[in-house]
């Protein structure tokens, strides 16, 4: 069991390595800071790996290792301790988190080359291995909460990264501030929890969950909304998702593992994690698979007519997160998580093919300026590819499993509702396809369309530290799938994931897992619905991107209904203008103008100076205030003060 | 009983370096500078066995008991508990912060300002450690006269203004609290037949409910200026935004605790049926100034102002966990009380750092100082992220007890309360971004110079304990954790502490409700 006994270096290496970056990394060359970012992530990969085989190892039902380091905070009949628990749930995000943040960080060596504040990179990139790692190791809920917070910490460190403009720290800002929101509300859950049960473990809490809540009741419902309003901040879902697209202000390979493969699954994990609970509140449920199928389907659309080449990916990350809430919300957990995982590979690898294409391309990301990539940057072209691919749901990649996996528990939930999910997912899943199909037409095929003749000349394949992480996470995209076989028309044991997982609490309870059998034709007829909407989407995409572009290009100037989806779609429904008018504006007036313009200058100040306006009467009659007449101004309040104590006094006694 | 008068030395050992630096010639500013940092510096190493010998019990410790004026029943009565001696020790080392921050930020009458600043730790470590009434009071005003100076000689533009306003409304607080003491004296005789300014001796003194809600609504104002509670909290804007750094920082860091500190010393144990009376409106005004601050602070545009306004809302946490009357609640309110002396006197300093180098706080004025001092930025960071609350710093312990501890009683106002570290967030990383990100717009701004080796130093210890509070906070609470159960008890009642100890965590339903028992059994002991 070495490596589960080691467990703690899997956070902590990443800590030592962003405090030595962080510390000294101004001081030495780069292969040192290197040494010390990647070095750690590496044998913090390692040190998880041995220590998931080990959990492996172990015989199935007691799969569950925990570690406490100290307590660390104990007052009165409450106790936080810092410790940590490895079990199938926090064992298979931990191979993710390490893994993708290891390819990630040898990427970034050839990405951020030419940035001159590499080291300050990499410490942020390391202290957010370090938060996020706690978040997922964590074995009560306020050491998630460390985590949570330090992750948002970090996305907004390095959304910021570019200080220098106006839009990256705006953007930081804003994700810090969304993501506030929602930590508002997981406080709130785990004061509420400590309150009915007394203790913030895992372990504890869910163990008395049946005696201490009833089953739908008022409190259990509240405490897994307020859970659920934590997800949405930091897993971007509506009506919290809008700093998302915003945080691509980030360097590309920070988009690739915050924004699209880590830190925005925290949501995912920490309901999965809650499972027990959310089981007990089908209120709850059903609100959070109302709000992903919502989300997976308006997010979609928005990305329909993006020409920032990274937005579109952000929108489509906004919206596969919406597919996993979707499989949360109608309590096929184990389907989330193996959409996250998916996700993780072709997301990834999609965005950092993209930031492939930007380095190629001198920094432009409008695709308007690109076409004919596949011939200049072929290894980026083809796993970028794969991954377009694996998003569509085209079998039999990674993300047809996970996704079709998805829509079939959907469909099976008892609700008419949850049909409604159901088509709204699939018609996301169209739409998925046309929007990933549009971006590699406009990217790849055809001829370069950039403008400027300095881009032009230099456009040149990445160099391997960057393609070679495209090529790993392309490979994974493509057989990622084979670990959720579906059960239906394989058998049980195809789905190695869900016996994997299934040893979790909560896991297998929902009505999405085992409540309902389909059968064979059923399944195999919604695949084909779902293959057969990416298929279409594809065919889209390519009619108008691919073989006419003249013809998506007239469309959206043809003015009418058309050019008006067009545009809105084009601005996101003017939903952040909304936000600002609505909440903003009005607050910022409120504050400004009435609280402090008015309460605190005009009312409270205006008492106070007529106060003293008719004292300083009293006392001197002095209009001229200088610092001597000051003084004896302050000893007749003083004598004065005193004076009229005693009165008082002496009238009371009397 | 110690062999070594202890508190007294802390307490009067900035009294010798006062008188020293009487006797050295005024031009010898490095000297005087000296000796004064020295004498910080002294009295700080005196004060750090009071950790060390701490005994986690709730009976006042290091007691030094002599009569003093016998014939009154007033003696020279110091003593310090798991409260007050964590403040006497966050005293003596931000005073030797301070004095380090002084150095080059002092240059008028550089002599009478170490003298009054000396002057004004001997007050402040005193207030702390008195047990006497009338030493109490005395220190008090010694406290105030010298922040008065500081502000209105020291101080910017409109610095009289700032001063008069501020001494207006601690003189206000201050005699009421005088008349009340003097009541409460006659009182002693009547049912005791001692007369006596010792105050551990009016805990639990016999006083009618109705008599008690008089004697803690002037024992409130005169706390509650000085914390400060919304509305009376317009002085403290001025007076920061006037005073010089150094000013700043003591008065953020440790005279705003003097108002908490007073609640926890007398309105409590002594009203405990006026407080338990009070608690639903003072929970108003607490929620009120926490959000009433965090979003006027939220629309300045002077740096310090908005710190000022900051501490507006981070007291109404203090103010809120105090109140609430359970253990982490409590435990909270005073970490919270040590946090933000911390955070926000670091705060404070950090805006001196930018003030000398370009003698302005307007935030327009500034803009992509990262640039040019990149290190100063890390620091500043830090700092701004302690004081949003974020997990691994200090902000957050004192915060999420608050909080946690007063849900179970509370839940609507601890609701309200916790959107805190929304508006938090928001005015805090908005001013940052202001000041430190974005192009330099301002030509003046180019070439200022980094943080040097002196202003790294004095940072140095407030960093360190803004990760060490926050990273192992268990030994702070549990210095302080008898004591506050003991005020607890002397509030409401024995039966009532035991449900927040962990002993019952076995039956983990009764935690919540405790207030009904407590009530009871209280009313009975009357």
């Amino acid at each position: 069991m070495w490596g589960l006994e080691h467990i703690w270096w899997v956070p902590i290496l990443p800590m030592i390595g962003a405090i030595a970056n962080g510390l000294f990394g101004f001081l030495w060359p780069r292969c040192v800071t290197n040494l010390f970012a990647i070095g750690s992530t590496g044998l913090s990969f390692l040190i998880a790996v041995i220590a998931f085989f080990n959990l492996l190892s172990l015989p199935e039902g007691s799969r569950l290792y925990e570690s406490v380091l100290y307590t660390w905070i104990q007052s009165g009949a409450f106790t936080a301790e810092a410790g940590i628990q490895v079990d199938p749930l926090s064992g298979t995000w931990l191979l993710i988190v390490t893994g993708i943040g290891f390819l990630i960080h040898v990427y970034s060596t050839g990405y951020m080359s030419h940035e001159e504040a590499y080291p300050r990179f990499f410490t942020y990139l390391n202290l957010f291995m370090f938060s996020m790692l706690l978040l997922v190791l964590g074995n009560n809920f306020l050491v998630m909460f460390i985590g949570w917070e330090g992750v948002g910490l970090c996305s907004y460190l390095l959304i910021g990264y570019y200080y220098e403009t106006k839009s990256a720290p705006d953007a930081g800002k804003k994700a810090f501030v969304m993501n506030r929101i929602g930590d508002f509300a997981f406080l709130l859950a785990i004061m509420w929890i400590f309150k009915d049960t007394g203790s913030i473990d895992y372990t504890t809490v869910f163990g008395m969950a049946h005696d201490t809540w009833a089953v739908g009741g008022m409190a259990i419902t509240m405490i897994t909304l307020l859970l659920f309003i934590g997800a949405t901040g930091k897993s971007a879902q509506l009506p919290l998702y809008t700093w998302l697209p915003d945080a691509m202000e980030g360097p590309t390979p920070v988009s690739a593992l915050i924004h699209a493969a880590t830190m925005v699954t925290a949501g995912v994990y920490m309901v999965a994690r809650s499972a027990t609970l959310f089981n007990m509140a089908p209120t709850t449920m059903m609100t959070v698979a109302a709000i992903g199928a919502l989300t997976a389907i308006f997010a979609a659309t928005m990305g329909m007519y993006q020409y920032d080449i990274k937005r579109v990916l952000a929108y489509s990350t906004v919206s596969q997160l919406g597919y996993m809430f979707l499989a949360l919300g109608v309590g096929a957990y184990v389907a989330a998580a193996f959409h996250v995982m998916t996700h993780a590979f072709f997301k990834a690898c999609l965005f950092l093919g993209s930031g492939s294409v930007i380095h190629g391309m001198s920094g432009e990301q409008d695709m308007r300026q690109m076409g004919g990539l596949k011939k200049l940057m072929p290894l980026t072209h083809g796993t970028f590819l794969i991954a377009t691919i694996a998003i569509a749901g085209i079998p039999p990649l990674a993300g047809f499993f996970s996704k079709d996996e998805i829509l079939l528990s959907a469909f099976l939930g008892p609700e008419t509702a949850h049909k409604v999910f159901w088509g709204m997912a699939t018609v996301a899943a169209l739409i998925t396809a046309f929007y990933m199909f549009r971006l590699y037409f406009m990217t790849f095929p055809g001829e370069l369309r950039a403008e400027d003749h300095h881009v032009r000349d230099h456009v040149h394949e990445s160099p391997p530290s960057m393609t070679g992480p495209l090529v790993v996470l392309a490979g994974l995209a493509l057989v990622g799938g084979l670990l959720g076989l579906p059960q239906g028309l394989l058998g049980e044991h195809a789905h190695v994931l869900h016996n994997f997982l299934s040893e979790v609490p909560g896991m297998t309870l929902g009505h999405g897992e085992h409540a309902a059998h389909p059968s064979v034709a059923l399944e195999v007829g919604l695949m084909t619905l779902s293959v057969a909407a990416g298929v279409i989407g594809i065919l889209i995409a390519w009619y108008f991107y691919g073989a006419h572009p003249e013809k998506a290009e007239a469309l959206s100037k043809k003015g009418g209904v058309i050019s008006f989806v067009h545009y809105v779609l084009n601005r996101k429904y003017f939903v952040d203008e909304i936000y600002e008018v609505v909440f903003v504006m009005p607050l910022l007036w409120l504050w400004k103008t009435v609280l402090w313009k008015i309460v605190d200058v005009k009312i409270i100040d205006g008492f106070v100076n007529a106060v003293a306006a008719f004292f300083a009467g009293l006392g001197a009659g002095a209009r001229t205030m200088q610092t001597g007449s000051t003084r004896n101004y302050a000893l007749v309040m003083v004598t004065g003060g005193l004076l009229l104590a005693v009165i008082w006094v002496f009238s009371i006694g009397g | 009983m110690n062999s070594i008068p202890l508190l007294s030395l802390v307490t009067f050992i900035p009294l010798v370096g006062m008188f020293v630096i009487f006797l050295i010639d005024r031009e010898n500013r490095g000297l005087i500078r000296g000796v004064a940092f020295g004498t910080a510096l002294v009295d700080f190493l005196v004060s750090l066995p009071l950790i060390f010998k701490f005994e986690p019990t709730h009976e006042m410790q290091f007691v030094e008991k002599i009569d003093w004026i016998p014939q009154f029943g007033v003696s020279y009565h110091m003593g310090v508990d798991g409260i007050s001696m964590l403040l006497v020790v966050l005293t003596t080392l931000t005073c030797v912060i301070c004095m380090a921050s002084t150095w080059e930020a002092i240059e008028k009458h550089v002599k009478e300002f170490m003298i009054l600043s000396l002057l004004l730790e001997t007050g402040m470590i005193g207030v702390f450690c008195a047990l006497d009434f009338f030493l109490f009071y005395v220190l008090w005003e010694v406290m105030l006269i010298p922040m008065y100076f500081i502000i209105g000689v020291w101080g910017g533009a409109a610095r009289i203004y700032a001063a008069v306003k501020f001494f207006i409304y601690t003189m206000f607080g201050s005699v009421l609290m005088l008349v009340a003491i003097i009541w409460m004296y006659y009182h002693q005789h009547e049912v005791t037949g001692v007369w006596t300014t010792d105050i551990l001796a009016y805990h639990g003194l016999a006083i009618s409910p109705s008599a008690q809600m008089i004697l803690f609504l002037a024992f409130f104002l005169a706390f509650a200026i000085k914390v400060p509670v919304f509305p009376f909290h317009t002085w403290l804007p001025d007076a920061h935004v006037q005073a010089p750094t150094a000013g700043s920082v003591i008065l953020a860091g440790i005279l705003l605790k003097m108002g908490t500190y007073g609640f926890l010393r007398f309105s409590l144990p002594m009203f405990p049926d006026a407080t338990l009376a009070s608690v639903e409106w003072i929970m108003v005004l607490s929620v009120v100034g926490i959000l009433y601050g965090a979003w006027v602070a939220t629309v300045q545009s002077d740096i310090k102002k908005l710190v000022a306004y900051s501490s507006v809302s981070h007291l109404g946490f203090v103010m809120m966990g105090m109140f609430a009357l359970t253990v982490p609640a409590v435990e909270g309110a005073i970490m919270q009380m040590l946090g933000h002396g911390v955070s926000t006197g670091a705060l404070f300093l950090a805006v001196g750092v930018l003030y000398e180098r370009r003698h302005t706080r307007e935030i327009s004025e500034y803009g992509g100082i990262t640039k040019v001092m990149p290190i100063f930025a890390t620091v500043f960071m830090i700092v701004t992220l302690s004081s949003i609350g974020l997990p691994g710093t200090n902000g957050f312990v004192g915060e999420f007890l608050i909080l946690a501890g007063s849900f179970g009683e509370y839940p609507i106002f601890t609701v309200i309360a916790t959107s805190g570290v929304i508006w938090g967030a928001i005015y805090m990383l908005w001013m940052f971004q202001r000041v430190m990100f974005q192009k330099i717009t301002k030509k003046e701004n180019e070439n200022l110079k980094d943080m040097n080796l002196r202003e790294m130093a004095y940072f140095a210890p407030f960093i360190a304990l803004i990760f060490i509070m926050g990273v192992f906070p268990t030994p702070f609470l549990k210095m302080m954790e008898p004591t506050v159960v003991n005020l607890i008890k002397q509030v409401k009642g024995e039966a009532a502490v035991a449900e927040y100890l962990p002993a019952q965590r076995e039956v983990p339903q009764a935690v919540a409700d405790g207030t009904v028992v407590v009530n009871d059994i209280h009313n009975s002991r009357l």
